[in-house]
């Protein structure tokens, strides 16, 4: 029950409708629950709408040949495209977003959060981590280009697209960590160290295992986030236009996304078809990953 | 008189214990402890500028069970956090004044915290076992301290026996800890900790989240336990301390002059019979009495 | 029985340290970030000048390395705040009022369908959302209601919307954490004094968790600022200073990814006025984000 609720059982207002609601009131108490339902509602159905548009537009395209779609890559003409680059490379570009970001996200959060003393530098560093979560990811985009892909020549890569999602991604991680090992509770620690444990024996044998659900669940969340960002990737450069697949860290690499502003941004309706076809396929994507996290934190969760 | 206890091993470089099922009755209990494991010698306790415990004097002895009693807020709780130096975990805790463990200064530069706690163990109000399978958490200790058991699996069935509860779980070890009841939790933990074979087990109000039954065999445990640890309790059940304890402390809390801050402070130290019976304080004949408290 | 230290334990030392790396890592992101957009900005402030960027009212880099272009920033501002402010428009109210329902009006069934919608709405990536608003927003909603005439293609209004949309769940999730902390006293002394819901939704609720709402509304201004893709498909790539909103503009974020998309080699006026541009960027929202952290702030410190 809400507050509300428990709280409004009690008024004499529910009691003698008539004597304290005069009629003007009660039509306005009932415009007002309309107006709130309608302006809930407009976010749903305009998700539905955004939905719905993206399958009906898309549906056809991808059906028509899937196998052709996932396989084929880029053409000029729109019925032949195929984004087969792109999706590989995503692909590519999450498991080694993961691979950079997951272990200094995690250990970043856990000196935060067990060994870190109550001091200036300590909540200067936090105070760092919550702005970087803030920064638009185009800005990141920007720190990639200058010193990932030209600084360190890096180039428009592999290795520049993921150091820079994983960057990007690495503040979200880190809240996401810490909530998880906050949520351990003191107890635990306690009976770890009362019997003779340090401090890091008991953070990695009893505390890590119990956050790990946590964890995992926020970064997957995290990394399905990374996924769907062009804006970081277009702004270093990666190609839209590649018939190869990555061999090396520093092969050129293209992502869904990117292939999605591509199609959309170009005037031809096939083509917006094969946008809408894509997109199809990227929500899928995402929905599996957020499923998949939400099965863990489900299954895993400690109930303390 | 009571019937010959048998001698208990306690081998110094093995660290191996042998718990023998004996009958046992009540032995009298000389005036002083025969050996002294800890000292207190006018013991201080600060939480930053709050002075939480004064001027405490008592001995501990060995193989016996001390019981700490008094009203809340006087300081038990405080008192035997320092005892295994779990109070260091508290920003702003200090310790002033001596506590000598086994002649040995315990707040020494030299002295490892984390030592010492192995060699003193604790257990919480709160049954608190390890979200693990229950043989995990036996496991835990020994593996951390680094005791390298011939056989761990013995080692979890000694410790298990020693806290009355092999029977209950013997078929159930890869089962977590969290779907055990309150009372078998806690005796988990008190496996738990002599796993790791201590010294001292200390136990802060060990019962007071548990059902009467439950209650009762803890007690019941604690005269098994004593004749291989020092025991020292904390708790708030008076009877309690009649039934289990050799020795009982008496705290109470009393305001500074001119402060509202009460402080705790040891009022009276003797052989539990005394402290019941014979009360020499008023403040203690009055709690013990329950004309207050 | 000695209780002396043993080993130094320079294992757990070693582990802490690279641990406590981690966490420092985050100040190098930071330092990175700030010294990519300022020396290339700098750079650019040398051939363009600052005077020129700061009140110029056209943007047009023109050819190849952009010498000679014209760097005036305000046409991207005017176009930034027309998204951001009409990102406001459309989301703060339909925000509120579903934190209102949310907090005051829905049973927990209803929250428990709700809030993951919400969750859903946040996750759609950016291109999509374009996708939606170019496809459907202008032709299907705003062309047939205004005139196909008025309206243009690439309009500031759907791309209004677009991101409308995109931070709604931010300003109802954020303000509905703030309701719901205001203390459930509160509502029951005005329900005892005879208020109808809707008199206590809106004279006690919203009042007193207002400093949540008002930083969720910064938060979500912010995030509307920093929205690249949604604006850059459906919004145009037109730089004006205008305040018709149906005719296309081009936003900060914009303007940086239709740079990069042209190629612009390094060292070149045009590639600097990159970095002048996030710097700009960077800027804005550092300070929204910082205002929005310190009320937020200040109203936990109020109920906790």
């Amino acid at each position: 029950m809400t507050a509300s609720a428990s709280a409004e059982a009690l008024a004499p207002s529910r009691l003698r409708r008539g004597a304290t609601r005069s009629g003007a009131r009660i039509f306005v108490d009932a415009a007002f629950s309309v107006l709130l339902f309608v302006g809930t509602i407009v976010g749903v159905v305009a998700l539905a709408t955004l939905l719905w548009t993206i399958v009906d537009d898309g549906w056809a395209r991808l059906m028509a040949d899937p196998a052709a779609f996932l396989s084929n890559y880029v053409s000029r003409l729109p019925a032949r495209a195929g984004i087969k680059a792109a999706l590989i490379g995503s692909a590519y570009l999450m498991v080694l977003t993961t691979l950079f970001c997951f272990p200094v996200g995690v250990g970043a959060a856990i000196y935060l959060e067990e060994f870190a003393p109550r001091n200036r530098v300590t909540n200067f560093v936090e105070t760092n981590i919550s702005n970087l979560a803030g920064v638009p990811s185009v800005v990141y985009g920007l720190l990639g280009l200058g010193i990932f892909a030209r600084f360190l020549r890096m180039g428009p890569s592999l290795l520049a697209g993921a150091l820079t999602l994983a960057v990007m991604s690495l503040p979200v991680i880190i809240v996401a960590a810490r909530e998880a090992i906050r949520a351990v509770p003191e107890s635990i620690r306690l009976g770890a160290y009362a019997l003779g444990a340090t401090k890091w024996q008991t953070v990695r044998r009893q505390v890590l295992p119990a956050a790990l659900p946590g964890t995992l669940t926020g970064t997957i969340l995290a990394l399905s986030r990374a996924i769907g960002e062009t804006a970081p990737l277009l702004v270093i450069g990666l190609p839209i236009v590649i018939f190869s697949l990555p061999n090396d860290l520093r092969d050129p690499v293209s992502a869904l996304p990117l292939l999605i502003f591509d199609w959309t941004s170009r005037p031809q309706p096939a083509f917006a078809e094969a946008a809408a076809a894509a997109s199809i396929v990227l929500l899928a994507l995402l929905l599996a990953m957020n499923a998949v996290a939400i099965y863990l934190r489900n299954r895993y969760t400690i109930r303390w | 008189m009571t019937q010959g206890r048998t001698h208990v091993s306690q081998d110094e470089d093995q660290r191996e214990t042998r718990i023998v099922d004996v009958p046992h009755g009540r032995e009298p209990i000389p005036d002083a402890p025969a050996e002294t494991v800890f000292r207190l010698d006018d013991v201080h306790v600060y939480y930053g500028k709050f002075l939480a415990l004064r001027g405490v004097n008592l001995d501990i002895g060995k193989n016996e069970i001390t019981a700490f009693i008094g009203p809340s807020g006087c300081g038990k709780s405080t008192l035997i956090r320092c005892l295994n130096r779990m109070n260091d975990l508290i920003p702003g805790a200090k310790v002033e004044g001596k506590i000598d463990y086994h002649g040995q200064d315990l707040y020494g530069d030299a002295v490892d915290p984390v030592e010492v706690r192995r060699r003193i163990g604790m257990v919480f109000q709160k049954p608190n076992p390890f979200p693990k399978p229950i043989y995990d958490n036996i496991a835990f200790g020994p593996k951390v301290i680094g005791m390298q058991p011939k056989s761990m699996d013995e080692l979890v069935e000694q410790s298990l026996r020693g806290a009355a509860l092999w029977d209950e779980v013997k078929d159930k070890l890869k089962q977590n800890a969290l779907s055990l009841s309150g009372g078998q939790q806690q005796r988990l933990c008190i496996a738990r900790a002599i796993a790791v074979s201590p010294d001292v087990i200390l136990m802060d109000e060990p019962c007071s989240a548990l059902d009467p039954v439950s209650t009762g065999r803890i007690e019941d445990l604690m005269e098994e336990l004593k004749r291989d640890y020092t025991i020292v309790i904390v708790t708030h059940n008076m009877q309690q301390a009649a039934r289990v304890s050799d020795r009982t402390a008496f705290f109470t809390a009393e305001a500074a002059e001119g402060s509202g801050d009460r402080t705790g402070l040891l009022v009276e130290y003797d052989r539990t019979d005394s402290i019941f019976t014979s009360p020499v304080d008023k403040r203690t004949e009055d709690y013990v009495t329950g004309r207050f408290g | 029985m000695s209780i002396a230290k043993r080993s130094s334990r320079t294992g757990e030392r070693v582990v802490v340290g690279a641990l406590f790396a981690c966490a420092v890592l985050s100040i190098a992101v930071t330092v990175g970030i700030v010294a990519v957009l300022v020396v290339d900005a700098v750079a650019f402030f040398r051939e363009s000048s600052l005077f020129d960027f700061l009140t110029g009212t056209v943007w047009a880099p023109g050819q190849g390395s952009g010498e000679g272009g014209l760097y005036g920033v305000l046409p991207l501002i005017n176009g930034t705040l027309m998204i951001g402010v009409g990102a406001i428009v459309v989301g703060l109210p339909l925000g509120v009022l579903t934190a209102i329902y949310l907090s005051e009006y829905a049973s927990a069934r209803i929250r428990g369908l709700l809030k993951p919608t919400l969750e859903i709405l946040a996750g759609i990536p950016t291109v999509i959302v374009g996708y939606f608003a170019l496809q459907f927003v202008t032709p299907s909603l705003l062309r047939p209601i205004f005139g196909e005439d008025q309206v243009f293609v690439f309009n500031a209004a759907a791309g209004s919307i677009a991101v409308g949309l995109m931070i709604l769940p931010i300003i109802a999730s954020i303000s509905e954490d703030a309701m719901r902390s205001v203390p459930a006293s509160l509502r029951e002394a005005a329900f005892g004094l005879g208020s109808t819901k809707r008199q206590v939704s809106l004279r006690v609720v919203v009042p007193a968790a207002l400093s949540g709402i008002a930083a969720s509304v910064i938060l979500a201004f912010s995030r509307a600022v920093g929205e690249t893709m949604a604006v850059t498909i459906a919004a145009g790539n037109s730089p004006k200073m205008t305040l018709n909103y149906f005719t296309s503009i081009q936003t900060l974020t914009a303007s940086i990814a239709q740079t990069v998309s042209g190629e612009a080699s390094a060292g070149t006026v045009r590639y600097n006025a990159l970095f002048a541009l996030g710097l700009t960027l960077f800027a804005i929202t550092l300070v929204m984000n910082l205002i929005s952290a310190r009320i937020v702030r200040r109203f936990r410190q109020v109920y906790s």
